[in-house]
């Protein structure tokens, strides 16, 4: 265990010694493996911000379950029971009376209303769930409307499900800039370790002539692609910090003209150490391919 | 030891290196392996040491038999050699101290006890004094001492070298003969292809003469 430990330390040490020892392509890969890992971060990142959106949006997540006009008092105390059990809901009952009222403050309404003979609309239960997903919100509407007394129960389905269906196009989309990019770190690293196993042809051949094996010769490699794409993985999150920060000020006041306010989320230390080790990873992957392939020429 | 049965070599083309070559050498011997240049030393030399495999025959180091070693067992095969090439082979871009680490880091030996190994190996070939030094900047006779010191410093069971003595002026010559001498002294064993005449002719009863691939 000792010697395996002392072989990883040296290893480790000795990929450390390469990185820094061309700091010029150093930087320029690292600035290529954030640049490529920099795209999908950020399209994740937007998706998140929107998603969260989406949730804050008023009425996306409401249910409007409307009374028959004929229904009773008990009736309406039986719906609100049934409500008081489900789990992972909101509710606010609203009477037809007010819901009158709040129709005559409305300037284009209140002529309208002023000469209807009686008033005309139902009692109502407003109900917010914490499942916004659309199936979920179409399961609970049909099961709200199944309820007896209950006239109608109504959901913005449509735009919810519109709006999730940008999502999850969003979502497929960055998806595939993140294969597409992390096809592009694979490369990059790749072709920097072929050219250190070039460069250390003869460290390597003497390395297998006295006893080497091929996990010895392969392991430096490996924790240099590792290293690269882990760091890689930090320029990328700091390149969406900083996108982020330059996008918070005409962000904040496109929200101020449609008279809210929100704020950009920038990624948790959970989205950085994930980001840095898809990094790595991919790192990890182009160094095993490039290695193998080229450590077939010593054979 | 190492027991050579009907070794044969043919590399792709059909030249044939070695033809039915058989021998015996025993732990603690020291043999030169003599004749003219592609009589078979080299290839011989690489044969005992894994680095290539025999095409027929059978060669058994230690009891184990390199010609049906896995290719996965062969490094930890070769750990048991010290092996000395001709061009020595050695790493310019790290120190004369590096060097001789380089075979202890493989098998994994902690930082602060290779390092005293390998200067306890350098101070046996004379070369302490220049442990930092760069091997370019080492002499013929300095440069195959320092390979020497690499080759013991993992201590092995047998000591394998090519031409060790080559392209070296004649003093340099005869202090890599007084160091083989040495390691016989405390019982490695040593295989070592040369066509060096003193060296031979001081070694006369301990010989392998080949001449076209095959014993004379």
């Amino acid at each position: 265990m000792r010697r395996w430990l002392s072989q990883h330390r040296a290893a480790l040490a000795l990929s450390v010694r390469r990185l820094l020892a061309a700091p010029f392509n150093t930087l320029l890969s690292l600035l290529a493996i954030g640049i490529a890992l920099t795209l999908p971060a950020f399209g994740y990142v937007v998706l998140d911000n929107l998603r969260e959106l989406g949730r804050s949006a008023s009425g996306v997540q409401e249910i409007s379950v409307f009374m028959e006009v004929g229904a009773a008092r008990k009736d309406i105390a039986e719906i609100e029971s049934r409500l008081q059990t489900l789990s992972g809901i909101r509710f606010t009952f609203v009477p037809r009376d007010e819901a009158l009222k709040r129709l005559q403050k409305s300037e284009e309404m209140a002529e309208i209303v002023a000469s209807l003979p009686r008033n005309p609309l139902p009692d109502a239960f407003i109900v917010e769930p914490a499942d916004a997903s659309p199936e979920a919100l179409d399961v609970l509407r049909q099961e709200l409307a199944s309820w007896p007394k209950v006239a109608h129960a109504q959901l913005d389905s449509a735009w919810v499900k519109r709006f999730d269906a940008f999502l999850r196009l969003g979502k497929l989309t960055v998806l595939m800039l993140a294969g597409l990019f992390g096809a592009g770190l694979v490369a990059v690293t790749f072709n920097t370790i072929r050219l250190q196993v070039l460069a250390q042809a003869a460290e390597i051949e003497v390395a297998r002539m006295i006893g080497a094996t091929d996990s010895f010769i392969r392991r430096p490699f490996h924790y240099f692609g590792a290293l690269q794409g882990v760091l890689g993985g930090l320029v990328a999150s700091g390149l969406v910090f900083a996108a982020l920060h330059l996008l918070a000020g005409p962000v904040g006041e496109l929200a101020a003209l449609y008279g809210g306010s929100f704020v950009l989320h920038a990624p948790g230390v959970r989205e950085i150490a994930a980001l840095c080790a898809a990094g790595g990873i991919l790192g990890w992957l182009g160094a095993q391919l490039s290695v193998s392939l080229s450590l077939r020429r010593f054979d | 030891m190492i027991v050579a049965n009907s070794l044969t070599k043919r590399y792709p083309g059909g030249f044939e290196a070695l033809s039915g070559v058989s021998f015996q050498i025993g732990a603690g011997e020291m043999v030169l392996i003599t004749g003219h240049s592609g009589a078979g030393k080299t290839t011989l030399v690489k044969l005992i040491a894994s680095i290539e495999r025999p095409t027929s025959g059978s060669l058994v180091v230690n009891g184990q038999n390199l010609s049906a070693l896995r290719r996965s067992a062969i490094p930890y095969v070769r750990r048991h050699f010290g092996m000395i090439f001709q061009d020595q082979k050695l790493l310019f871009d790290r120190s004369a101290l590096d060097n001789v680490m380089l075979p202890l880091q493989i098998v994994g030996l902690p930082h602060r006890e290779a390092v005293r190994r390998a200067q306890a190996a350098l101070d046996k070939v004379g070369l302490l004094a220049r442990e930092k030094a760069n091997p370019i900047a080492l002499s013929g006779g300095e440069q195959q001492r320092l390979a020497i010191a690499r080759a013991v410093v993992n201590r092995p069971t047998v000591l394998l070298a090519d031409e060790p003595t080559a392209n070296l002026d004649s003093a340099s010559a005869q202090d890599i003969r007084t160091l083989f001498a040495d390691f016989h002294r405390v019982g490695v064993t040593i295989v070592v292809a040369t066509h060096d005449q003193s060296w031979i002719q001081h070694c006369q009863g301990n010989a392998l003469r080949l001449d076209h691939g095959r014993v004379v």
